[in-house]
């Protein structure tokens, strides 16, 4: 009586199953379709590439062809994680190399990346397609060449804010005049110019050119011949948009942008003069994503082109916009669904005093489907959040930077409490938050009871005491991410609701009083999670009630990571080992 | 347990009472650091034990040595809370009180934890074996609703600029922004210098702004400039007319604004001197101009015959 699916049909039916969370789901039925899954599974996501080893995840997913890795916890992008931490992808690389020499695409966030890295890739994935960076590091130009001079199907190059080693321009004279198959081209992050001939040529040949994000040194008169290549795109990020040009070349470059009638996304516009925002009126209409978040100009002259975006879903913007272009984009822009403001001065001194928590208001008056939003502003009350919660009800990710530490509501010089309570009470379906701003306690007390579906909690500067850790740990039930720093908790609450940690995928604590004590004792409670203390000065002669400075806690099956620096510590499991040697590196 | 001995011996002086790791205050409440041992199994009144041992150590807050900076106690704020929370820093390297004199210098805020950096100014009371503390209150010298005041007060910038990581804007970002400013003068044909931001504050507008003089060849765009940002900004006329001449505003035109005129524009500068904007050439303008400020025609009346002299003297 054997009704097993064989194993043929359940692979047919597994190919419609898309989501990774499904397949997991189906992966823990019984042994058959554990097998079934991992053998069909062609896209594999790793969110903590210290939670599992390279070598189990090749071995589970041969046929893997796409595969996404994440390495630095989030607040590295703030400088709070000290270099040579690790997140390096090149274990990765060399075990993939190995055992699945069919992958297409690579994927990697805040992962340090070396010019042998993507040599090998090159050398080894004959069908590679798609490497897209974000946030990386460790790599120049020339591992770049060695990418375009290799892959000969290469369909997508995107460099997403990376920090690279910049030696010239002729990385990208080295795509080979037969590769025809670019859909995207990202090299925005790089400073040197490419050879505009090169580029030209490039484009010629490239009819499924979708996307072309183009570094600042990219002249404005140049773009002008780009575009009439690619009058196909869909995404456009431009160079620098401030040259002088003649009455002829902007009335061309006009043309140039009245052509691309599928342009859906416009970023760029570094140095952008206000004298040439008019040429991008004839795009404005079918625009869905608009980053003016390096745009220097001035709201009048945001607020000229935002009126002509109806259709826009996304919007980043500076502060520059204040609360009246916030208005007109309320009015304008009915369609929005992410609004991110950043702060346009460099320091808490030079910020954009004219933006205030009222022009978050407006647009969450007048724009239904507003979902997620990140705020940078001077003040804000508590009045003002809880209008936004009740006009929003639908947000699903709120990140407010008050951008003063402890902050109160700028009116009753009350704390925030109430307000983000109103978010987490009224947004039942709110997964991230970020909070600022002066908070007690309360708040976290109310993020604990109502913050049911949050998956990543961001925190600065808040709370009075281990009970603001205690309301998060035991309440906010769907809990993954938890990053905080400076907050005044210790030991307590980390070990009341130790097993928790196994259900989130990491913790991230900085600047808080969490003793060293604790941390041994919470290793050795829990020996799923990795307990990494990274801290400056020698853990051996501490004495265990002294506070670390930062602690990463994150649940792997790997155990402790064998490349860490000196300035990272885990804890070793053994009890038997003495107190004065528990640290290992 | 080591702890034991090392904390009754050190007495603590400004404890946190919020947290568990150290003894409180006056009473010698020794808990074991790991929070287990005699508490264990009252972990959660040990925790709601904190609100109640916070209200019993306010009095003897008051006797108490704190850490706070010299003039850093800053008037109780009208909130629920009694105690104001304390907030941590971390110890030194090797556990030497270190003066707080270099945080004096450095203004209301104190350094956090700046781990990244090298300089390691760090509170650390004698007593206490494991955390020095700050008053959070420090932070929280901002006057209400004088974010304008704010801006203008002299509370030096140094002390904000050091927290690590805050704002949490991407060091991409930053530079991206910081090498903005440089790109534009140097497209305009100007020796690549960096922008030269200068706050504007208008008497009676809730907020302040801020323009790039380096974007300007002359008084006649930054007034209409201006002009546009302030919308009851009424140095018009000097726009109007200088838009015709380069040159720096003549003594007839200042005349024209001061007769008259609900408002002026003025500038301090380099000696802390407030001037009416207009009676130096452009050039000279910038390099000495460190803030604008629109006043109100009446309060500028004291500054006009100075003006008036400093250009007769040039003519």
């Amino acid at each position: 009586m054997d009704l097993r699916l064989p194993s043929k049909v359940l692979e047919h039916i597994l190919s419609f199953v898309d989501s990774n969370e499904d397949r997991n789901s189906v992966s823990l039925v019984c042994k058959s379709w554990f097998e079934t899954e991992r053998r069909t599974r062609k896209r594999v996501i790793v969110r903590n590439c210290y939670a599992v080893t390279p070598a189990a995840v090749a071995r589970r997913f041969p046929e893997m062809k796409s595969l996404t890795l994440k390495g630095k916890p989030h607040f590295a992008d703030y400088n709070l994680v000290p270099d040579g931490w690790g997140g390096y992808v090149w274990p990765w690389i060399e075990a993939m190399a190995a055992k699945c020499p069919s992958l297409e695409e690579l994927r990697l966030k805040r992962m340090v990346v070396t010019d042998e890295c993507l040599e090998k890739i090159a050398a080894s994935f004959k069908d590679f397609k798609v490497l897209v960076l974000t946030s990386c590091e460790g790599f120049s130009t020339d591992g770049l060449a060695a990418i375009a001079v290799a892959c000969r199907n290469l369909r997508e190059l995107e460099l997403r804010e990376c920090i690279v080693e910049d030696i010239g321009g002729d990385w990208l004279s080295y795509f080979p005049e037969t590769l025809t198959s670019l859909v995207s081209l990202d090299f925005s992050c790089l400073d040197s110019e490419v050879k505009l001939s090169d580029l030209e040529r490039l484009l010629s040949r490239s009819p499924n050119l979708k996307s072309l994000k183009l570094n600042r040194a990219v002249s404005l008169d140049a773009l002008g011949s780009l575009l009439r290549l690619a009058p196909q795109l869909v995404e456009l990020g431009t160079g620098s948009f401030s040259d002088k040009l003649d009455q002829e070349a902007v009335a061309k470059l006009s043309q140039a942008f009245s052509e691309l009638k599928e342009l859906k996304s416009l970023s760029g516009l570094w140095d952008v003069l206000p004298e040439y925002i008019p040429l991008l009126y004839s795009v404005c209409p079918g625009l869905t994503s608009l980053n003016l978040s390096y745009a220097t100009v001035q709201m009048s002259d945001l607020v000229e082109l935002i009126t002509r975006c109806s259709n826009l879903q996304k919007l980043w913007v500076m502060d520059l916009i204040e609360d009246k272009g916030l208005e007109v984009v309320a009015s304008s822009c009915k369609e929005l669904r992410e609004l991110r403001v950043f702060p346009s001065g460099a320091g808490l001194d030079e910020t954009n005093v004219a933006m205030t928590e009222q022009g978050l208001v407006y647009v969450s008056e007048a724009c239904p489907n507003l979902e997620s939003v990140l705020y940078f502003c001077v003040q804000f009350t508590n009045t003002a959040m809880v209008t936004i919660a009740r006009n929003r009800p639908n947000l699903k990710c709120f990140r407010l930077c008050v951008m003063e530490p402890f902050a109160p509501d700028h009116k009753t010089q009350k704390p925030l409490d109430e307000g983000f309570k109103a978010i987490v009470e009224r947004c039942k379906d709110l997964q991230r938050l970020s909070v600022s701003g002066l908070l007690t306690d309360k708040a976290f007390e109310y993020i604990g009871t109502h913050g049911k579906k949050l998956r990543m909690l961001s925190i600065a500067f808040a709370g009075d005491s281990d009970l603001m850790l205690h309301h998060l740990l035991s309440g906010c039930e769907s809990l993954n991410k938890l990053e905080i720093r400076d907050c005044p908790f210790g030991d307590t609450a980390l070990l009341e609701n130790a097993a928790k940690l196994k259900t989130m995928r990491s913790l991230w604590m900085s600047s808080c009083c969490v003793s060293f004590g604790a941390c041994k004792l919470l290793s050795q409670k829990m020996p799923k999670l990795n307990v990494e203390v990274i801290d400056e000065h020698p853990l051996e002669t501490r004495p265990d009630s002294s506070p670390v400075e930062r602690i990463y806690i994150y649940r792997t099956l790997a155990g402790p990571r064998l490349d860490m620096p000196e300035f990272v510590w885990t804890i070793h499991k053994n009890p038997e080992i003495g107190v004065s040697h528990l640290a290992i590196k | 347990m080591l702890s034991e001995e090392e904390l009754q011996s050190n007495v603590s002086v400004a404890s946190s009472p919020t947290s568990n790791c150290i003894s409180k205050g006056g009473g010698l409440k020794v808990h074991n650091y790991f929070g287990l041992s005699d508490s264990s199994s009252v972990e959660s009144s040990t925790l709601s034990g904190n609100v109640e041992d916070d209200k019993a150590t306010i009095s003897l807050k008051a006797t108490e040595l704190t850490l706070g900076l010299p003039g850093s106690q800053s008037p109780a704020r009208e909130t629920e809370l009694d105690e104001k929370p304390f907030f941590p820093l971390l110890p030194t390297k090797d556990e030497i009180f270190s003066s707080s004199q270099k945080n004096i210098a450095s203004g209301n805020k104190r350094g956090f934890s700046d781990t990244m950096y090298t300089e390691k100014n760090w509170m650390f009371p004698e007593a206490v074996a494991t955390q020095s503390v700050v008053n959070k209150e420090v932070t929280q010298n901002i006057p209400k609703g004088q974010l304008g005041t704010l801006n203008n007060s002299s509370s030096p910038p140094a002390a904000k600029a050091q927290i690590v990581g805050w704002p949490p804007v991407r060091s991409y970002r930053k530079n991206t922004l910081a090498t903005t400013c440089k790109n534009s003068d140097e497209v305009d044909g100007k020796p690549g210098s960096a922008a030269l931001f200068v706050k504007v504050s208008m008497d009676g507008a809730p907020y302040l702004r801020k323009v790039d003089l380096r974007s300007y060849t002359n008084y006649g765009e930054l007034s209409s400039a201006l002009e546009k940002m302030f919308t009851t900004f009424t140095l018009g006329q000097c726009g109007s007319n200088g838009a015709a001449g380069k040159d720096m505003l003549s003594e007839t035109k200042l005349k024209n604004l001061l007769n008259g005129k609900d408002y002026v524009l003025t500038y301090e500068d380099k000696d802390g001197d407030w001037m009416l904007v207009g009676d130096v050439p452009w050039e000279m303008f910038i390099d000495v101009c460190k803030k604008l400020k629109i006043m109100k025609g009446a309060d500028a009346i004291g500054l006009a015959p100075r003006a008036m002299e400093k250009s007769k003297m040039r003519a």
